[in-house]
Protein backbone atom coordinates (compact mmCIF):
# COMPACT_ATOMS: atom_id res chain seq x y z
CA UNK A 1 0.00 0.00 0.00
CA UNK A 2 2.76 2.38 0.80
CA UNK A 3 4.33 1.99 -2.60
CA UNK A 4 1.11 3.72 -4.23
CA UNK A 5 2.11 6.87 -3.00
CA UNK A 6 5.40 6.18 -1.81
CA UNK A 7 6.13 6.02 -5.96
CA UNK A 8 5.54 9.71 -6.27
CA UNK A 9 8.61 10.52 -4.45
CA UNK A 10 11.17 7.79 -5.59
CA UNK A 11 12.75 10.49 -7.60
CA UNK A 12 13.33 12.48 -4.35
CA UNK A 13 16.10 12.00 -1.24
CA UNK A 14 15.50 9.68 1.48
CA UNK A 15 15.25 12.71 3.87
CA UNK A 16 12.98 14.73 1.46
CA UNK A 17 10.49 11.69 1.66
CA UNK A 18 10.54 11.64 5.26
CA UNK A 19 10.15 15.50 6.16
CA UNK A 20 7.01 15.58 3.61
CA UNK A 21 5.68 12.37 5.44
CA UNK A 22 5.98 14.10 8.66
CA UNK A 23 4.53 17.47 7.26
CA UNK A 24 1.37 15.35 5.69
CA UNK A 25 1.21 14.02 9.48
CA UNK A 26 1.69 16.38 11.73
CA UNK A 27 -1.58 18.28 11.85
CA UNK A 28 -3.27 15.11 12.17
CA UNK A 29 -0.69 14.26 14.97
CA UNK A 30 -1.06 17.66 16.65
CA UNK A 31 -4.76 17.55 17.15
CA UNK A 32 -5.10 13.69 18.28
CA UNK A 33 -2.83 14.06 20.94
CA UNK A 34 -4.20 17.49 21.94
CA UNK A 35 -7.57 16.72 21.94
CA UNK A 36 -8.04 12.77 22.11
CA UNK A 37 -4.70 11.43 24.66
CA UNK A 38 -4.18 14.73 26.50
CA UNK A 39 -7.67 15.34 27.38
CA UNK A 40 -7.58 11.44 28.19
CA UNK A 41 -4.34 11.70 30.62
CA UNK A 42 -6.50 14.90 32.19
CA UNK A 43 -9.13 12.90 33.01
CA UNK A 44 -7.00 9.80 34.32
CA UNK A 45 -5.17 12.21 36.74
CA UNK A 46 -8.53 13.87 37.59
CA UNK A 47 -10.18 10.62 38.81
CA UNK A 48 -7.29 9.66 41.37
CA UNK A 49 -7.54 13.60 42.52
CA UNK A 50 -10.38 15.11 45.03
CA UNK A 51 -12.92 18.21 44.46
CA UNK A 52 -12.18 21.19 45.11
CA UNK A 53 -14.54 23.07 47.93
CA UNK A 54 -15.59 25.48 45.46
CA UNK A 55 -16.35 22.70 42.72
CA UNK A 56 -13.75 21.74 39.74
CA UNK A 57 -10.50 19.61 40.85
CA UNK A 58 -7.59 19.68 43.72
CA UNK A 59 -4.41 17.91 43.02
CA UNK A 60 -4.25 14.24 45.31
CA UNK A 61 -3.69 11.27 45.19
CA UNK A 62 -6.26 8.93 46.43
CA UNK A 63 -8.76 5.74 45.15
CA UNK A 64 -11.52 8.08 46.58
CA UNK A 65 -13.58 8.42 44.00
CA UNK A 66 -13.62 4.99 42.73
CA UNK A 67 -14.41 3.50 45.87
CA UNK A 68 -17.59 5.51 45.56
CA UNK A 69 -18.57 4.70 42.00
CA UNK A 70 -21.71 2.72 44.00
CA UNK A 71 -22.92 6.09 45.09
CA UNK A 72 -24.38 5.82 41.08
CA UNK A 73 -25.13 2.38 41.24
CA UNK A 74 -28.50 3.28 39.62
CA UNK A 75 -26.90 5.22 36.67
CA UNK A 76 -24.76 2.31 36.21
CA UNK A 77 -27.10 -0.25 37.09
CA UNK A 78 -30.14 1.27 34.64
CA UNK A 79 -26.84 1.64 31.42
CA UNK A 80 -25.79 -2.06 32.22
CA UNK A 81 -28.98 -3.35 32.08
CA UNK A 82 -30.64 -1.07 29.23
CA UNK A 83 -27.42 -1.16 26.49
CA UNK A 84 -26.74 -4.63 26.25
CA UNK A 85 -30.43 -5.23 26.16
CA UNK A 86 -30.67 -2.60 23.81
CA UNK A 87 -28.01 -3.72 21.79
CA UNK A 88 -29.58 -7.26 21.55
CA UNK A 89 -33.13 -6.09 20.26
CA UNK A 90 -31.13 -3.80 17.88
CA UNK A 91 -29.62 -7.21 16.70
CA UNK A 92 -32.90 -9.28 16.52
CA UNK A 93 -34.31 -6.42 14.55
CA UNK A 94 -31.16 -5.89 12.24
CA UNK A 95 -30.32 -9.22 11.24
CA UNK A 96 -33.44 -10.02 8.98
CA UNK A 97 -33.30 -6.36 7.42
CA UNK A 98 -29.21 -6.68 6.82
CA UNK A 99 -29.88 -10.45 5.92
CA UNK A 100 -32.79 -9.60 3.10
CA UNK A 101 -30.27 -6.82 1.70
CA UNK A 102 -27.13 -8.58 1.53
CA UNK A 103 -29.43 -12.36 0.21
CA UNK A 104 -32.70 -11.51 -1.32
CA UNK A 105 -33.31 -7.99 -2.10
CA UNK A 106 -33.41 -7.54 -5.99
CA UNK A 107 -30.08 -5.90 -7.37
CA UNK A 108 -31.66 -2.92 -8.60
CA UNK A 109 -33.58 -2.38 -5.35
CA UNK A 110 -30.39 -3.13 -3.10
CA UNK A 111 -28.57 0.12 -3.52
CA UNK A 112 -31.79 2.28 -2.90
CA UNK A 113 -32.65 0.08 0.66
CA UNK A 114 -29.07 0.40 1.49
CA UNK A 115 -29.09 4.13 1.07
CA UNK A 116 -32.52 4.14 3.00
CA UNK A 117 -30.73 2.27 5.66
CA UNK A 118 -27.57 4.75 5.81
CA UNK A 119 -29.63 7.86 5.50
CA UNK A 120 -31.09 7.58 9.56
CA UNK A 121 -27.68 6.54 10.52
CA UNK A 122 -26.24 10.20 9.46
CA UNK A 123 -29.53 12.27 10.63
CA UNK A 124 -29.49 13.78 14.06
CA UNK A 125 -30.14 11.46 17.16
CA UNK A 126 -31.45 14.49 18.88
CA UNK A 127 -34.11 15.00 15.81
CA UNK A 128 -35.01 11.50 15.53
CA UNK A 129 -35.49 10.96 19.16
CA UNK A 130 -37.94 14.44 19.23
CA UNK A 131 -40.22 12.07 17.05
CA UNK A 132 -41.00 10.13 19.55
CA UNK A 133 -41.24 12.03 21.96
CA UNK A 134 -43.96 13.78 19.94
CA UNK A 135 -45.53 10.16 19.25
CA UNK A 136 -44.82 8.57 22.60
CA UNK A 137 -46.31 12.49 24.42
CA UNK A 138 -49.46 12.77 25.70
CA UNK A 139 -51.16 14.21 22.64
CA UNK A 140 -49.77 11.28 20.42
CA UNK A 141 -50.50 7.36 20.80
CA UNK A 142 -52.29 8.24 23.99
CA UNK A 143 -54.64 10.85 23.20
CA UNK A 144 -55.83 8.47 20.15
CA UNK A 145 -56.28 5.59 22.28
CA UNK A 146 -58.33 8.03 24.68
CA UNK A 147 -60.43 8.52 21.36
CA UNK A 148 -61.41 4.67 21.25
CA UNK A 149 -62.16 4.43 24.71
CA UNK A 150 -58.93 3.39 26.22
CA UNK A 151 -57.73 6.27 28.93
CA UNK A 152 -54.44 6.73 30.66
CA UNK A 153 -52.04 5.40 28.93
CA UNK A 154 -48.68 6.18 29.70
CA UNK A 155 -46.07 5.56 27.36
CA UNK A 156 -43.12 8.52 27.42
CA UNK A 157 -40.88 8.56 30.40
CA UNK A 158 -41.05 4.70 30.79
CA UNK A 159 -37.73 2.25 30.87
CA UNK A 160 -39.98 0.63 27.62
CA UNK A 161 -40.04 4.08 25.66
CA UNK A 162 -36.30 4.20 26.19
CA UNK A 163 -35.65 0.80 24.76
CA UNK A 164 -37.76 1.73 21.63
CA UNK A 165 -35.62 5.17 21.02
CA UNK A 166 -32.55 3.47 21.51
CA UNK A 167 -33.67 0.36 18.94
CA UNK A 168 -34.74 3.53 16.57
CA UNK A 169 -31.59 5.37 17.50
CA UNK A 170 -28.64 2.78 16.55
CA UNK A 171 -30.65 0.17 14.30
CA UNK A 172 -28.86 1.66 11.15
CA UNK A 173 -25.84 1.47 12.74
CA UNK A 174 -26.16 -2.18 13.36
CA UNK A 175 -27.79 -3.44 9.67
CA UNK A 176 -24.85 -2.01 8.24
CA UNK A 177 -22.30 -4.22 9.45
CA UNK A 178 -24.15 -6.87 9.46
CA UNK A 179 -24.78 -6.04 5.84
CA UNK A 180 -21.25 -6.00 5.09
CA UNK A 181 -20.02 -9.27 6.31
CA UNK A 182 -23.03 -11.06 4.79
CA UNK A 183 -22.79 -9.20 1.35
CA UNK A 184 -19.41 -10.92 1.56
CA UNK A 185 -20.37 -14.30 2.27
CA UNK A 186 -19.42 -16.54 -0.64
CA UNK A 187 -22.49 -17.87 -2.33
CA UNK A 188 -21.02 -21.20 -3.26
CA UNK A 189 -20.85 -22.01 0.67
CA UNK A 190 -24.70 -22.00 0.94
CA UNK A 191 -25.29 -24.04 -2.07
CA UNK A 192 -22.56 -26.48 -1.17
CA UNK A 193 -24.68 -26.82 2.20
CA UNK A 194 -27.23 -27.66 0.49
CA UNK A 195 -26.33 -30.00 -1.53
CA UNK A 196 -24.58 -32.18 1.25
CA UNK A 197 -27.87 -32.40 2.19
CA UNK A 198 -28.45 -29.77 4.84
CA UNK A 199 -31.13 -28.40 5.65
CA UNK A 200 -32.09 -24.41 5.08
CA UNK A 201 -32.04 -23.94 9.12
CA UNK A 202 -28.40 -26.20 9.53
CA UNK A 203 -26.81 -24.08 6.62
CA UNK A 204 -28.29 -20.61 8.36
CA UNK A 205 -26.93 -21.65 11.51
CA UNK A 206 -23.57 -23.71 10.33
CA UNK A 207 -22.25 -21.13 7.38
CA UNK A 208 -24.69 -17.87 6.78
CA UNK A 209 -24.88 -16.70 10.48
CA UNK A 210 -21.26 -17.95 11.56
CA UNK A 211 -19.75 -16.50 8.89
CA UNK A 212 -21.59 -13.31 9.36
CA UNK A 213 -20.73 -12.99 13.24
CA UNK A 214 -17.89 -10.63 12.71
CA UNK A 215 -20.52 -8.18 11.54
CA UNK A 216 -23.03 -9.04 14.29
CA UNK A 217 -19.94 -8.40 16.60
CA UNK A 218 -18.89 -5.21 15.12
CA UNK A 219 -22.44 -3.65 15.36
CA UNK A 220 -23.16 -5.30 18.77
CA UNK A 221 -20.14 -4.06 20.38
CA UNK A 222 -20.55 0.14 18.60
CA UNK A 223 -24.18 0.17 19.62
CA UNK A 224 -23.06 -1.31 23.11
CA UNK A 225 -20.03 1.31 23.45
CA UNK A 226 -22.61 3.85 21.83
CA UNK A 227 -25.43 3.40 24.93
CA UNK A 228 -22.99 3.25 27.62
CA UNK A 229 -22.42 7.00 26.81
CA UNK A 230 -25.95 7.83 25.93
CA UNK A 231 -27.80 10.70 27.38
CA UNK A 232 -30.25 12.23 24.50
CA UNK A 233 -32.45 9.01 24.72
CA UNK A 234 -32.96 8.43 28.42
CA UNK A 235 -32.98 12.04 29.09
CA UNK A 236 -35.71 12.69 26.20
CA UNK A 237 -37.58 9.46 26.61
CA UNK A 238 -36.45 8.34 30.15
CA UNK A 239 -37.87 11.73 31.12
CA UNK A 240 -35.53 11.80 34.43
CA UNK A 241 -36.55 8.56 35.83
CA UNK A 242 -34.33 6.52 33.69
CA UNK A 243 -30.78 7.50 34.84
CA UNK A 244 -27.95 6.51 32.93
CA UNK A 245 -24.15 6.95 33.52
CA UNK A 246 -24.49 9.80 30.62
CA UNK A 247 -26.75 11.71 32.44
CA UNK A 248 -24.60 11.57 36.09
CA UNK A 249 -21.62 12.59 34.19
CA UNK A 250 -23.56 15.89 32.65
CA UNK A 251 -24.35 16.44 36.22
CA UNK A 252 -21.02 15.55 37.42
CA UNK A 253 -19.53 17.98 34.98
CA UNK A 254 -22.01 20.54 34.09
CA UNK A 255 -24.35 20.85 37.60
CA UNK A 256 -22.68 19.63 40.93
CA UNK A 257 -19.15 20.15 39.28
CA UNK A 258 -17.17 17.49 40.95
CA UNK A 259 -14.78 16.45 38.04
CA UNK A 260 -12.55 14.21 39.90
CA UNK A 261 -15.56 11.72 40.97
CA UNK A 262 -17.08 12.32 37.02
CA UNK A 263 -13.50 10.96 35.57
CA UNK A 264 -13.46 8.21 37.62
CA UNK A 265 -16.85 7.42 36.13
CA UNK A 266 -15.82 8.16 32.54
CA UNK A 267 -12.69 6.23 33.27
CA UNK A 268 -14.30 2.74 34.20
CA UNK A 269 -16.76 3.34 31.38
CA UNK A 270 -13.63 3.73 29.02
CA UNK A 271 -12.62 0.73 30.92
CA UNK A 272 -15.80 -1.52 30.14
CA UNK A 273 -16.13 -0.02 26.65
CA UNK A 274 -12.46 -1.76 26.37
CA UNK A 275 -13.62 -5.34 27.82
CA UNK A 276 -16.86 -5.06 25.42
CA UNK A 277 -14.48 -4.51 22.44
CA UNK A 278 -11.58 -7.23 23.56
CA UNK A 279 -14.53 -9.60 24.34
CA UNK A 280 -16.66 -9.19 21.11
CA UNK A 281 -13.16 -9.65 19.21
CA UNK A 282 -12.32 -13.09 20.86
CA UNK A 283 -15.87 -14.68 19.77
CA UNK A 284 -15.94 -13.90 16.46
CA UNK A 285 -12.00 -14.97 16.09
CA UNK A 286 -13.25 -17.97 18.17
CA UNK A 287 -15.79 -18.91 15.96
CA UNK A 288 -15.55 -17.90 12.65
CA UNK A 289 -11.91 -17.24 12.29
CA UNK A 290 -12.29 -13.58 11.56
CA UNK A 291 -12.38 -10.42 12.96
CA UNK A 292 -14.04 -7.01 12.91
CA UNK A 293 -15.75 -5.92 10.11
CA UNK A 294 -14.29 -2.10 9.09
CA UNK A 295 -17.63 -0.18 8.31
CA UNK A 296 -15.68 2.57 5.72
CA UNK B 1 -39.48 -11.21 5.28
CA UNK B 2 -40.46 -9.10 3.12
CA UNK B 3 -43.18 -7.80 5.29
CA UNK B 4 -40.86 -7.86 8.06
CA UNK B 5 -38.45 -5.93 6.43
CA UNK B 6 -40.93 -3.10 4.89
CA UNK B 7 -42.29 -2.45 8.37
CA UNK B 8 -39.13 -2.15 9.69
CA UNK B 9 -38.52 0.90 6.89
CA UNK B 10 -41.52 1.93 7.99
CA UNK B 11 -40.59 1.98 11.71
CA UNK B 12 -37.36 3.50 10.40
CA UNK B 13 -38.94 6.53 8.55
CA UNK B 14 -42.62 7.36 9.44
CA UNK B 15 -41.76 8.83 12.43
CA UNK B 16 -39.53 11.45 10.80
CA UNK B 17 -42.42 11.56 8.52
CA UNK B 18 -44.90 12.76 11.47
CA UNK B 19 -42.52 15.23 12.20
CA UNK B 20 -42.59 16.59 8.68
CA UNK B 21 -46.00 16.37 8.27
CA UNK B 22 -46.79 18.49 11.41
CA UNK B 23 -44.52 21.00 11.07
CA UNK B 24 -47.09 21.99 8.18
CA UNK B 25 -49.70 21.47 10.69
CA UNK B 26 -52.10 24.78 11.15
CA UNK B 27 -53.13 23.62 14.85
CA UNK B 28 -50.64 22.95 18.15
CA UNK B 29 -51.38 19.42 18.77
CA UNK B 30 -49.75 16.57 17.29
CA UNK B 31 -53.31 14.72 18.20
CA UNK B 32 -55.11 16.59 15.45
CA UNK B 33 -54.17 17.88 11.81
CA UNK B 34 -56.62 21.13 11.72
CA UNK B 35 -54.91 22.17 8.38
CA UNK B 36 -51.72 22.98 5.99
CA UNK B 37 -49.57 26.45 7.21
CA UNK B 38 -46.35 27.22 7.40
CA UNK B 39 -47.04 29.74 10.09
CA UNK B 40 -43.98 27.58 12.60
CA UNK B 41 -41.81 28.43 9.75
CA UNK B 42 -42.30 31.47 9.98
CA UNK B 43 -42.54 31.69 13.64
CA UNK B 44 -39.31 29.66 13.59
CA UNK B 45 -37.33 31.91 11.51
CA UNK B 46 -38.18 35.26 13.03
CA UNK B 47 -37.27 33.60 16.18
CA UNK B 48 -33.30 36.05 16.62
CA UNK B 49 -32.42 33.09 19.33
CA UNK B 50 -32.99 30.04 17.42
CA UNK B 51 -31.46 32.24 14.03
CA UNK B 52 -28.07 33.33 15.87
CA UNK B 53 -28.05 29.56 16.75
CA UNK B 54 -28.25 28.40 13.21
CA UNK B 55 -25.40 30.65 12.16
CA UNK B 56 -23.41 29.54 14.63
CA UNK B 57 -23.77 26.09 13.69
CA UNK B 58 -23.29 26.70 10.07
CA UNK B 59 -20.22 28.39 11.01
CA UNK B 60 -19.09 25.46 12.84
CA UNK B 61 -19.88 22.90 10.70
CA UNK B 62 -18.64 24.65 8.07
CA UNK B 63 -14.99 25.28 9.74
CA UNK B 64 -14.46 21.79 11.24
CA UNK B 65 -15.17 20.21 8.50
CA UNK B 66 -13.11 22.22 5.99
CA UNK B 67 -10.70 21.59 8.91
CA UNK B 68 -11.19 17.74 8.72
CA UNK B 69 -10.88 17.27 5.13
CA UNK B 70 -7.69 19.21 4.41
CA UNK B 71 -6.27 17.20 8.02
CA UNK B 72 -7.67 14.08 7.33
CA UNK B 73 -6.70 13.98 3.87
CA UNK B 74 -3.19 15.40 4.40
CA UNK B 75 -2.62 12.44 7.24
CA UNK B 76 -4.30 9.88 4.66
CA UNK B 77 -1.60 11.08 1.97
CA UNK B 78 1.55 10.84 4.97
CA UNK B 79 0.10 7.38 6.71
CA UNK B 80 0.28 5.41 2.94
CA UNK B 81 4.08 6.06 3.02
CA UNK B 82 5.12 5.09 6.64
CA UNK B 83 5.98 1.47 8.35
CA UNK B 84 3.44 -0.75 9.26
CA UNK B 85 4.09 0.34 13.24
CA UNK B 86 2.93 3.67 12.72
CA UNK B 87 0.18 2.45 10.59
CA UNK B 88 -0.93 0.44 13.82
CA UNK B 89 -0.65 3.63 16.19
CA UNK B 90 -2.24 5.90 14.33
CA UNK B 91 -5.22 3.36 12.96
CA UNK B 92 -6.02 3.15 16.86
CA UNK B 93 -5.93 6.54 17.77
CA UNK B 94 -8.45 7.46 14.96
CA UNK B 95 -10.57 4.32 15.56
CA UNK B 96 -10.70 5.45 19.52
CA UNK B 97 -11.78 9.15 17.93
CA UNK B 98 -14.62 7.60 16.85
CA UNK B 99 -15.47 4.90 18.89
CA UNK B 100 -15.02 6.62 21.97
CA UNK B 101 -18.59 8.14 23.22
CA UNK B 102 -19.66 12.02 22.74
CA UNK B 103 -19.87 12.33 26.22
CA UNK B 104 -16.23 10.67 27.07
CA UNK B 105 -15.07 13.24 24.21
CA UNK B 106 -16.88 16.22 25.52
CA UNK B 107 -15.38 16.03 29.51
CA UNK B 108 -12.08 15.30 28.63
CA UNK B 109 -11.71 17.98 25.93
CA UNK B 110 -13.59 20.13 28.94
CA UNK B 111 -11.44 19.04 31.58
CA UNK B 112 -8.43 19.40 29.01
CA UNK B 113 -9.08 22.77 27.87
CA UNK B 114 -9.81 24.62 31.49
CA UNK B 115 -6.60 23.56 32.61
CA UNK B 116 -4.78 24.62 29.62
CA UNK B 117 -6.44 27.88 30.15
CA UNK B 118 -5.83 28.01 33.63
CA UNK B 119 -2.45 28.58 32.67
CA UNK B 120 -1.84 30.07 29.08
CA UNK B 121 -4.32 32.94 30.40
CA UNK B 122 -2.44 34.01 33.24
CA UNK B 123 0.67 33.64 31.07
CA UNK B 124 -0.52 35.95 28.32
CA UNK B 125 -1.71 38.78 30.97
CA UNK B 126 1.93 38.84 32.47
CA UNK B 127 3.25 39.73 29.05
CA UNK B 128 0.49 41.50 27.55
CA UNK B 129 1.56 44.83 27.22
CA UNK B 130 -1.94 46.57 27.24
CA UNK B 131 -4.85 46.66 29.49
CA UNK B 132 -6.78 44.24 28.40
CA UNK B 133 -4.72 41.06 27.35
CA UNK B 134 -6.81 38.48 25.59
CA UNK B 135 -8.27 35.69 27.75
CA UNK B 136 -8.84 32.24 26.27
CA UNK B 137 -12.10 30.22 26.78
CA UNK B 138 -14.35 27.79 25.77
CA UNK B 139 -16.39 28.57 22.69
CA UNK B 140 -16.42 28.42 19.01
CA UNK B 141 -12.78 27.65 19.01
CA UNK B 142 -13.32 24.70 21.48
CA UNK B 143 -16.39 23.22 19.33
CA UNK B 144 -14.46 23.08 16.40
CA UNK B 145 -11.72 21.47 18.16
CA UNK B 146 -13.63 18.70 19.25
CA UNK B 147 -16.07 17.93 16.00
CA UNK B 148 -12.78 18.22 14.25
CA UNK B 149 -11.14 15.27 15.88
CA UNK B 150 -13.74 12.99 15.27
CA UNK B 151 -14.25 14.25 11.69
CA UNK B 152 -10.96 14.38 10.87
CA UNK B 153 -10.29 10.80 12.16
CA UNK B 154 -13.49 10.14 9.81
CA UNK B 155 -12.18 11.66 6.80
CA UNK B 156 -8.92 9.79 7.01
CA UNK B 157 -10.49 6.81 6.69
CA UNK B 158 -12.72 7.56 4.35
CA UNK B 159 -9.70 8.88 1.83
CA UNK B 160 -7.63 6.04 3.09
CA UNK B 161 -9.33 3.36 1.95
CA UNK B 162 -9.80 4.98 -1.58
CA UNK B 163 -6.10 5.88 -1.62
CA UNK B 164 -5.87 1.98 -0.70
CA UNK B 165 -7.28 1.44 -4.06
CA UNK B 166 -5.95 3.62 -5.92
CA UNK B 167 -4.36 2.28 -9.47
CA UNK B 168 -1.03 2.26 -8.97
CA UNK B 169 0.32 1.95 -12.63
CA UNK B 170 -1.15 5.33 -13.43
CA UNK B 171 1.11 6.87 -10.85
CA UNK B 172 4.29 4.65 -12.17
CA UNK B 173 3.73 5.50 -15.57
CA UNK B 174 2.96 9.02 -14.24
CA UNK B 175 6.68 9.20 -12.88
CA UNK B 176 8.13 7.17 -15.82
CA UNK B 177 7.40 9.90 -18.28
CA UNK B 178 9.06 12.42 -15.97
CA UNK B 179 6.09 13.84 -14.02
CA UNK B 180 7.61 15.80 -11.16
CA UNK B 181 5.69 14.28 -7.86
CA UNK B 182 4.06 17.49 -7.67
CA UNK B 183 2.46 16.94 -10.95
CA UNK B 184 1.67 13.45 -10.39
CA UNK B 185 0.02 13.79 -7.20
CA UNK B 186 -1.99 16.87 -8.81
CA UNK B 187 -2.81 14.82 -12.21
CA UNK B 188 -3.01 11.70 -11.34
CA UNK B 189 -3.82 11.06 -7.31
CA UNK B 190 -5.77 13.82 -6.45
CA UNK B 191 -7.91 13.62 -9.09
CA UNK B 192 -8.94 9.99 -7.90
CA UNK B 193 -9.54 10.75 -4.33
CA UNK B 194 -11.44 13.72 -4.67
CA UNK B 195 -14.75 12.21 -4.31
CA UNK B 196 -13.54 10.81 -1.45
CA UNK B 197 -12.92 14.31 -0.42
CA UNK B 198 -15.82 15.65 -1.21
CA UNK B 199 -17.81 12.63 0.96
CA UNK B 200 -15.90 13.03 4.03
CA UNK B 201 -16.43 16.87 4.10
CA UNK B 202 -20.05 16.31 3.25
CA UNK B 203 -20.26 13.90 6.59
CA UNK B 204 -17.69 15.55 9.03
CA UNK B 205 -20.74 18.71 8.43
CA UNK B 206 -23.35 16.75 9.07
CA UNK B 207 -21.93 15.23 11.81
CA UNK B 208 -21.00 19.16 13.32
CA UNK B 209 -24.23 20.25 12.53
CA UNK B 210 -26.43 17.59 14.03
CA UNK B 211 -23.93 16.94 17.20
CA UNK B 212 -25.25 17.68 20.56
CA UNK B 213 -23.41 16.38 23.41
CA UNK B 214 -19.55 16.88 22.66
CA UNK B 215 -21.00 20.73 21.80
CA UNK B 216 -23.29 20.61 25.18
CA UNK B 217 -19.47 20.28 27.58
CA UNK B 218 -17.55 22.25 25.50
CA UNK B 219 -19.67 24.95 24.09
CA UNK B 220 -19.40 27.71 27.19
CA UNK B 221 -21.44 30.01 26.63
CA UNK B 222 -22.24 29.89 23.31
CA UNK B 223 -25.25 28.16 21.71
CA UNK B 224 -25.55 25.86 18.56
CA UNK B 225 -28.89 24.90 17.24
CA UNK B 226 -29.11 21.24 18.70
CA UNK B 227 -28.17 22.73 22.28
CA UNK B 228 -31.00 25.34 21.54
CA UNK B 229 -33.09 22.87 20.05
CA UNK B 230 -32.59 20.36 23.51
CA UNK B 231 -33.20 23.38 25.81
CA UNK B 232 -36.64 24.57 24.27
CA UNK B 233 -37.57 20.60 24.00
CA UNK B 234 -36.98 20.12 27.31
CA UNK B 235 -39.78 23.03 27.81
CA UNK B 236 -42.07 21.80 25.98
CA UNK B 237 -42.62 20.45 22.79
CA UNK B 238 -44.18 22.69 20.49
CA UNK B 239 -44.79 22.85 16.80
CA UNK B 240 -41.82 25.48 16.04
CA UNK B 241 -39.61 22.43 16.91
CA UNK B 242 -41.48 20.27 14.35
CA UNK B 243 -40.44 23.16 11.46
CA UNK B 244 -36.54 23.33 12.99
CA UNK B 245 -36.43 19.39 12.93
CA UNK B 246 -37.76 19.50 9.14
CA UNK B 247 -34.91 21.94 8.54
CA UNK B 248 -32.69 19.98 9.83
CA UNK B 249 -33.40 16.59 8.68
CA UNK B 250 -34.21 18.04 5.26
CA UNK B 251 -30.67 19.58 5.54
CA UNK B 252 -28.76 16.34 6.55
CA UNK B 253 -30.60 14.01 4.05
CA UNK B 254 -29.52 16.32 1.01
CA UNK B 255 -25.58 16.28 2.55
CA UNK B 256 -25.42 12.36 3.33
CA UNK B 257 -27.13 11.71 -0.65
CA UNK B 258 -24.66 13.92 -2.16
CA UNK B 259 -21.75 12.54 0.34
CA UNK B 260 -22.67 8.85 -0.62
CA UNK B 261 -22.92 9.93 -4.53
CA UNK B 262 -19.71 11.08 -4.02
CA UNK B 263 -18.53 7.65 -2.80
CA UNK B 264 -19.96 6.23 -5.98
CA UNK B 265 -17.75 7.90 -8.25
CA UNK B 266 -15.64 5.98 -9.37
CA UNK B 267 -13.75 7.27 -11.97
CA UNK B 268 -13.29 10.97 -12.04
CA UNK B 269 -15.15 12.81 -14.40
CA UNK B 270 -13.08 15.19 -16.76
Amino acid sequence: MSAGIGAVSMHGNRFRHNFLTALLLAPATAWLVVFLVLPFIAIAVFSVGERAPEGGYQAAFTLAQYANLPARATAFWNTMLLAPVGALACLLVAYPVAYYLALRAPQRWRLILLALVVIPFWTSLLMRTYAWMYILGGRGIPALLAFIGIEDVRLINTPGAVLLGIVYGYLPLMILPIYVSLERLDRRLLEASADLGATPLSTFLGVTLKLSLPGVMTGFSLVMILLLGEYLIPTLLGGGKVFFIGNALVDLFLQSRNWPFGSAIAITLVAVSVVVLIAANRISTRVSGARRVDLI
Amino acid sequence: MRAFVTAVFAFLYLPIALVVLFSFNAGRHASEFTGFSVQWYGTALSNPFLVEALKNSLFIATTSALLAAVCGTAAALGLARVGARTRAVFDGLLGAAIVVPGVVIGISTLVALVQLFAVVNPFLASIWPGDQPPKLSLGYGSIIAAHGLFSMALVTMIVGTRLASLDRNLVEASSDLYATPLTTFRSIVLPQIMPAVVAGFLLAFTFSFDDFIVAFFVAGAQTTLPIYVFASIRRGVTPEINAIATIVLVASVLLVVLAQWQLRQRKPSN
